[in-house]
Parts: C-alpha cells; sequence; structure tokens
C-alpha cells in the first residue's frame, strides 16, 4: 500500500543524506536547546560560511544521555556518523575545521559513532552504544529518538514508519487485537493494565462514534519521555493512535498535549498535516476503508488531567475534575461516547508490536511484564536522561550502570514521580516491574526516576512532592483535599524545627485514609512518599523532630555550617563566593565559618573541591555528619 | 459590554475558527490569552457570551487552570521550574531570588511592566536543572548569581 511512497521518500531521503556532502546533525529538542544547541547551531552554520564548506544540517531529537548535551554528530562522505558531545560554539568549530577541511574526526574528542565495527578498527572511536550509560539498554520506542529528522516525512518514512500500520490493516481489527494480547503490552502511563483490554472493551463498546484519546499531558515533575518522544519521532505516536482507532473502529483521535511542551506540539501538528498531505489521515486511508482524523488539543496546566476520566472533563471544557468509574470511558468516555485512552509511550509501542509481531516483543521483559519501558533518570546520578530498558531490570542496574553511580553515597530512588515511592539502598536489587514497585509500597508510574545521595533530606523531598500533590488536588473529594493539606502542614512544621513526636502518628492515619479513601489514582498515590519515607526512612524524621537536627544539611533551621579543619586546605574559593563575608582564614591555613553571619546560602558547599563544608547541629560546631564521614 | 463589543469578538472567535461547541471553552481561552496576553473581564464576558453559558462558568473553568492569568502579563516573561529535579538543585532559591529582587510572587507583574513571574511544574529539560524559561528562552543550570545577570540583561534590552 505505501511502497511506492515508501520508495520514493527513501530516494529523496537518501539523496539528501548520502551524497557528496557531509551531513551534520545536531540534537535540537527541548532539553538539547536548554543546553546551548541552537547557539551551537549558529556557529555551525557561521563557521560552515567561513571555511567555505557545503554540508547539510540536520536537527534531530533527543537521543537519551542528557549530560551530553548538546551533541553534534558529523558524517563525513562514505563514513559513519561520528558523534560529540558538550558541543560549545567553540568546540563545534575546533571539530567542524578538522573534520572538513583535513578529514580528521579527532577521535580523542568523539563520544562515538553509530556505524559497524569496521569502523572501530580505522577509526579508533568507540560505537555511541557502547557508552556506559547505553549499553545495558534496549531501544524499541526511543530506536528513531535522535537518529531521524522528526520535521522531514522521508526521514521518518524511509526508516520504517507505518510499517506497523501496513500490518495491521492486513490483520483486520480482530486480528490487531490479538496480536497485543500476544505481546502483553501494558498501560505504560504508569497502572499497568493490559492494553489489548482496553481496546476489546472500546471494540465490542455500544455507542458511535467511538474516540481515541491519547494522553500526552505528561504532568510529572522530573519527567520528560513523553515529550523526547512527541520531540524525537511524533509519527510513532501517530500511527500507534491510527491502528488502535482501526482497531476499535473509531472516526476521530485527539492528541491531549501539554501546553508547557511547545516544540513537542509544534512537531506533533506538523506531522499530522504530513500525515494528511500522503493519504494516512483522512478518508480512505490507503485504500482500505477506513477514515481517521486527528487533532491535537492542548491542556492548560492541571496536574490531575493526567488521569482519564479527568483529562475527559477537560476535553470537553470542564474543571479537569475525576469522576468516579465505573462506567469506564470505554464505555461512556468523551462527550458520553466509547474511548480509547492510552498513554503516549503505549501508542508508541503499538507499531513495534504490529510491525516486527506479539511474540518478538515478548523476548523482552519478564513474563508478566513484557517489553521496554521509558524512565527519565535525574537527580544525583553522574548521568542523567532518557533511558529505555527492557522490564525486570533491577533498580541497581538502573543507578549503577546506566545511571554510573552518585558522588555522595546512594541515599534513596523515588520511583513514579511525585506521586511515588522513596525506596532505599538496600532494595535497590528489587527488580522493575509494576508488581514489585506496588508491593514496595511505591508504584511504576509513568516513569520518573529520581536519584537522591547524602546531601538530599527525605524529609524535605516528602514535604515537595506532597506540597506539590497539594496545590494539583482537583478539591473533588475530601480525602484528597484535607489529606494533602494536612501531610504538608504537618511536614512544613517538621522541617522548620517545630515537629512534635505525635505528628509521625498524624500524618500515617492522614496518609492511610488518603490511600484508602480518596477519588481518584492521584488522591490514593499522593501519600506514598510520605508512607514509603516513613516506613525507610523513620530515623531522619525521627532526627528531626526529636534533635531538631537534619544530617542532609537541607531544612536550613536544622543545622549550621562548619568547616572541617583536617580537611581544609585553605584554598579561598569559599571566601570569594560567600556573600555574607562568615568565612575567614590566612591562605593554605584551615579556615572557619562566623554561624551568626552565614545565611545557608550554600554556595561555599558547591565550590568546596574537598567537602570540608558539612552541616552540624545546631549550636554543637563539633560533630561529623554522616555526610562529612562519606564525602571522602 | 456592548451588543456591538459582542458581536465583533463572536466574528472574531468566528474567523478563528471556532464553531461555538462547549468543548471549545479552553482552546477559546487560550486563544484569547494568546492574542490579548490576559484573560480581561471583558474577555470572560465576550467568551460566554459565544458559547451561550454564564460568566460565572466561564471563571469556573478558568480558575482551575494553572495556564491562565487574569492580570496583565509584563514585557518579560519568567518562569521558574519547581520541578523535582528542579527542586533538588535549588529551583525554590531562584523562586525566592525573583521575590527579593523584583518584589513580585507566583502569577504578578511588577508595577513597572517590566517583568511577570509565574512558578511552573517542569519544563521537561530536568537533566539541565535547574531551570529559568525567559521570554520562551531554556537557561539551564541556572544558580541565583546567574539569573540576576540574565534578568538584569532583560531588562536594558
Amino acid at each position: 500500500m505505501l511502497e511506492k511512497l515508501r520508495l520514493e521518500a527513501q530516494q529523496r531521503w537518501q539523496e539528501r543524506t548520502s551524497h557528496n556532502q557531509a551531513v551534520i546533525y545536531i540534537g535540537t529538542a527541548s532539553c538539547g536547546r536548554a543546553a546551548g544547541a541552537l547557539e551551537t547551531l549558529q556557529a555551525i552554520r557561521e563557521t560552515l560560511q567561513d571555511l567555505g564548506k557545503e554540508a547539510r544540517i540536520i536537527e534531530v531529537g533527543c537521543i537519551g544521555p542528557c549530560y551530553l548535551e548538546p551533541l553534534m554528530d558529523i558524517a563525513l562522505p562514505g563514513l559513519a556518523r561520528v558523534s560529540y558531545a558538550n558541543v560549545t560554539p567553540a568546540k563545534a568549530r575546533q571539530i567542524l575545521a578538522a573534520c572538513l577541511t583535513t578529514g580528521d574526526l579527532l577521535p580523542g574528542k568523539a563520544a562515538g559513532h553509530f556505524g559497524d565495527d569496521s569502523f572501530t578498527r580505522t577509526s579508533g572511536i568507540q560505537p555511541f552504544f557502547d557508552l556506559p550509560m547505553l549499553k545495558p539498554q534496549q531501544r524499541i520506542i526511543l530506536q528513531k529518538c535522535g537518529i531521524i529528522d522528526p520535521e522531514d516525512f522521508d526521514s521518518a518514512l524511509s526508516t520504517g514508519a507505518y510499517k506497523g500500520l501496513e500490518r495491521a490493516f492486513t490483520l483486520g481489527p480482530e486480528g490487531i487485537i490479538l496480536e497485543m494480547q500476544q505481546a502483553g503490552l501494558r498501560g505504560r502511563g504508569g497502572a499497568g493494565f493490559p492494553t489489548f483490554r482496553k481496546w476489546q472493551a472500546a471494540r465490542t463498546a455500544t455507542g458511535k462514534p467511538k474516540y481515541v484519546v491519547c494522553n500526552a499531558d505528561e504532568g510529572d515533575p522530573g519527567a520528560f519521555m513523553n515529550r523526547a518522544l512527541l520531540e524525537g519521532d511524533p509519527h510513532a505516536v501517530l500511527e500507534g493512535m491510527l491502528i488502535g482507532g482501526y482497531a476499535i473502529g473509531a472516526r476521530e483521535g485527539i492528541v491531549y498535549m501539554r501546553a508547557e511542551y511547545p516544540l513537542a506540539v509544534k512537531r506533533m501538528c506538523k506531522a499530522i498535516g504530513q500525515a494528511y498531505n500522503s493519504g494516512l489521515l483522512g478518508c480512505n486511508i490507503c485504500n482500505s476503508g477506513f477514515d481517521f482524523d486527528i487533532r491535537v488539543q492542548e491542556g492548560a496546566g492541571a496536574f490531575v488531567c493526567g488521569e482519564e476520566t479527568a483529562l475527559i472533563a477537560s476535553l470537553e471544557g470542564l474543571r479537569g475534575m475525576p469522576r468516579p468509574r465505573p462506567p469506564y470511558p470505554t464505555d461512556r468516555g468523551y462527550k458520553g461516547k466509547p474511548t480509547l485512552i492510552n498513554n503516549t509511550e503505549s501508542f508508541g509501542t503499538v507499531p513495534a508490536v504490529l510491525r516486527e509481531g506479539g511474540e518478538w516483543f515478548r523476548q523482552f521483559g519478564t513474563a508478566s511484564n513484557p517489553g521496554t519501558k521509558t524512565f527519565s533518570l535525574v537527580g544525583k546520578t553522574r548521568y542523567t536522561g532518557l533511558i529505555e530498558i527492557p522490564l525486570g531490570m533491577t533498580l541497581r542496574q538502573v543507578v549503577e550502570e546506566i545511571g554510573g553511580g552518585t558522588r555522595f553515597p546512594f541515599k534513596a530512588i523515588q520511583t513514579g514521580g511525585p506521586l511515588g515511592g522513596c525506596l532505599p539502598a538496600d532494595r535497590l536489587d528489587t527488580p522493575i516491574t509494576y508488581e514489585t514497585m506496588r508491593e514496595l509500597g511505591s508504584i511504576m508510574g509513568s516513569g520518573g526516576l529520581i536519584v537522591m545521595d547524602e546531601s538530599t533530606c527525605n524529609v524535605d523531598m516528602a514535604r515537595y512532592f506532597v506540597g506539590f500533590a497539594c496545590s494539583e488536588s482537583c478539591g473533588n473529594c475530601t480525602p484528597c483535599r484535607v489529606g494533602t493539606r494536612i501531610l504538608k502542614d504537618t511536614l512544613e512544621k517538621i522541617v522548620s524545627g517545630e515537629g512534635e513526636p505525635e505528628d509521625l502518628e498524624v500524618m500515617q492515619r492522614a496518609a492511610e485514609t488518603m490511600n484508602n479513601a480518596s477519588l481518584c489514582g492521584l488522591g490514593q498515590a499522593a501519600s506514598n512518599p510520605v508512607i514509603s519515607s516513613l516506613k525507610y526512612f523513620r530515623q531522619e524524621y525521627e532526627e528531626h523532630i526529636h534533635q531538631k537536627f537534619c544530617r542532609s544539611a537541607v531544612c536550613t533551621e536544622l543545622f549550621e555550617y562548619t568547616i572541617l579543619p583536617e580537611r581544609c586546605t585553605g584554598c579561598g574559593a569559599c571566601v570569594k563566593v560567600c556573600p555574607e563575608t562568615a568565612i575567614h582564614g590566612e591562605r593554605k591555613q584551615a579556615h572557619t565559618l562566623d554561624t551568626t553571619r552565614c545565611v545557608k546560602c550554600n554556595a561555599c558547599v558547591r565550590v568546596c573541591p574537598v567537602h570540608a563544608i558539612v552541616g552540624a547541629p545546631v549550636g554543637t560546631q563539633a560533630g561529623t555528619t554522616r555526610l562529612a564521614e562519606a564525602a571522602i | 459590554m456592548t451588543v456591538e463589543r459582542l458581536i465583533q469578538s463572536r466574528d472574531e472567535f468566528w474567523a478563528a475558527g471556532f464553531t461555538g461547541d462547549l468543548a471549545e471553552l479552553i482552546p477559546l481561552l487560550q486563544y484569547y490569552q494568546e492574542t490579548h496576553g490576559y484573560i480581561s473581564p471583558e474577555g470572560v464576558e465576550a467568551i460566554a457570551g459565544f458559547l451561550g453559558i454564564s460568566e460565572a462558568r466561564v471563571y469556573t473553568v478558568a480558575s482551575f487552570y494553572a495556564q491562565f492569568r487574569f492580570q496583565k502579563p509584563g514585557k518579560n516573561h519568567v518562569f521558574v521550574c519547581l520541578g523535582t529535579a528542579c527542586h533538588v538543585q535549588g529551583g525554590v532559591d531562584l523562586a525566592n531570588e525573583i521575590h527579593e529582587h523584583l518584589h513580585i510572587r507566583n502569577g504578578e507583574t511588577t508595577p513597572d511592566g517590566q517583568f511577570d513571574f509565574k512558578e511552573v511544574a517542569c519544563l521537561g529539560c530536568c537533566a539541565q536543572a535547574a531551570v529559568v524559561e525567559v521570554n520562551g528562552k531554556i537557561y539551564a543550570k541556572m544558580n541565583r548569581e546567574k539569573l540576576r545577570k540574565v534578568l538584569k540583561e532583560h531588562q536594558h534590552a
């Protein structure tokens, strides 16, 4: 059906990338831009002009290792694509000058290449996917992110986009759902409900028209998996929606996107336009007799709209408040009609499942948790960014192998975003599956992983998460509205040094009530950060309450800074940054800190090369803390 | 609002492709904010008139969502990210800096109309935390000093 279209696209794409001129790829997704990719892009253009060289510049999405951004790849004619990391404008000039004038690929500066083994031997550059952060990963959903040009339809089509849709048309609706059942894909929004069952329910539901909604309202702070997918490979999501729409017999699809992701919205709209122009959307798609339209609707900034019934309310022009289920949206959803709602990542996975088959998908992950899942790994690990791993991998592998460990000793990992739980070091060997996460009092969630080390205070983190849930609670049901408030107020009391012994009991009770009695997932899970940290880090709470001490030197009322004389080298770096001139000392001699002037701005701690500035209980100015012992 | 003004805004909404379906309420609010800068009382009236619903109903929805502002925005738009990663890297410090430096809080505009400021849940650039967005450009790995410099640049520009 699409052979002719694909063949033409392949020809055009090859003409663009593999002729006798160099091709420069630069990652300009949101995170790359934050790291300065647009300035680098500008420098590349100028350098090309200065050198008098021609080269094609292609902007690509995010490939995952955000700590390497901005990433620039160069493919010289006939050679493999070579990637360079942390490319500042100056570095870009240097690399381009060497590559384009002398053909020197500067192996010492390269991060990796995308070619085959023989290229490794001839160039002396390692394969990009052998980087420690990338090697343990398995890329299915993100396969094309950062590789293809997300705004160029030829690029997507020639790398296999819509092959899954072609196969779906030959299988027919029942066949598609059977294939999904074989694959065992489970909802990637976090709940883990088998996707095929949702599709089955939407298919058998009576009522017309039916709708397909893609939940791209990625509200978790600290998570950006969906953004990266939408910015890097929007056609994968469209294809997934088309397959879903065909399977359930829908006529219209809506992508509910977060307005805070303007680039993702722009690229998605562009992709929709391209699909219409090629006859992949609209009437009689690929002569199959199937009609389907997709439009984008921007969310307006409410976390709770990630919950499916709240999302529907928002689509209908109401306050985004959840309602009790059943009836499920597959029976009565948007405008009261059967509606299939899946997460962006679920839809993004569907094309691969249909293209390669359910059996193929099952070879990844575990028996009850097949396939791969994307996570955003952030916080205190050495390497941060977007990762994709087969389910069943242990947390330890993620933190230590992919993340490269932490600077200070590892303390905890928060899985599942603000509604998840905080897991301590002795739970690191747990495999990541929907069930194990739930057993530990956390959730899989949509995939935010926040790593904390000894410099993060668990009580403060719990306060932060609960504060977030409190401000995002829609106020519809009492346990959530009042419960988040109780938790927030109590935790604020504790971190400001006014905690009382009975506070822990109060929080425990409120948290359990919320868990049992709230209407939607937000309220039920909002207490997870508190329950889990009370379970695993109770000692820290007690220190805050009884000794009025924050061992991580985060809660400003509960510690004071001190300089360890045995560690201080007298370099003077702290003296320079101190805004209150609270630090004194002779050069090369141990310095002292005047706690009466110190405003705990943290500036000295950040610059100290030997970690000599640590927190001590207020008024003691003596003892070392665990942080101090651990630092060296 | 006079009838003429209502007709005028109705024509404007039609021209922008709206049909008057109730489900268009949020897109209408977004459109109005984009073209007028904020949701003014006149805007609420125009939208309510267009959809045939009460103004209270429009406010109910508009006030629920973080995106909508009811104050005239400043010349420069400052967003401080308070997502998890930014929180860990000192995002609250940055919000405090804005408060101390510009004397405005979340959702407010400086009296001279130079800056408006909003705290946001997450800008999705977590690996570059802490981040601040000024006029659509994202500044990575910020601290108080860097933020002061960025604000100064925009104040003079």
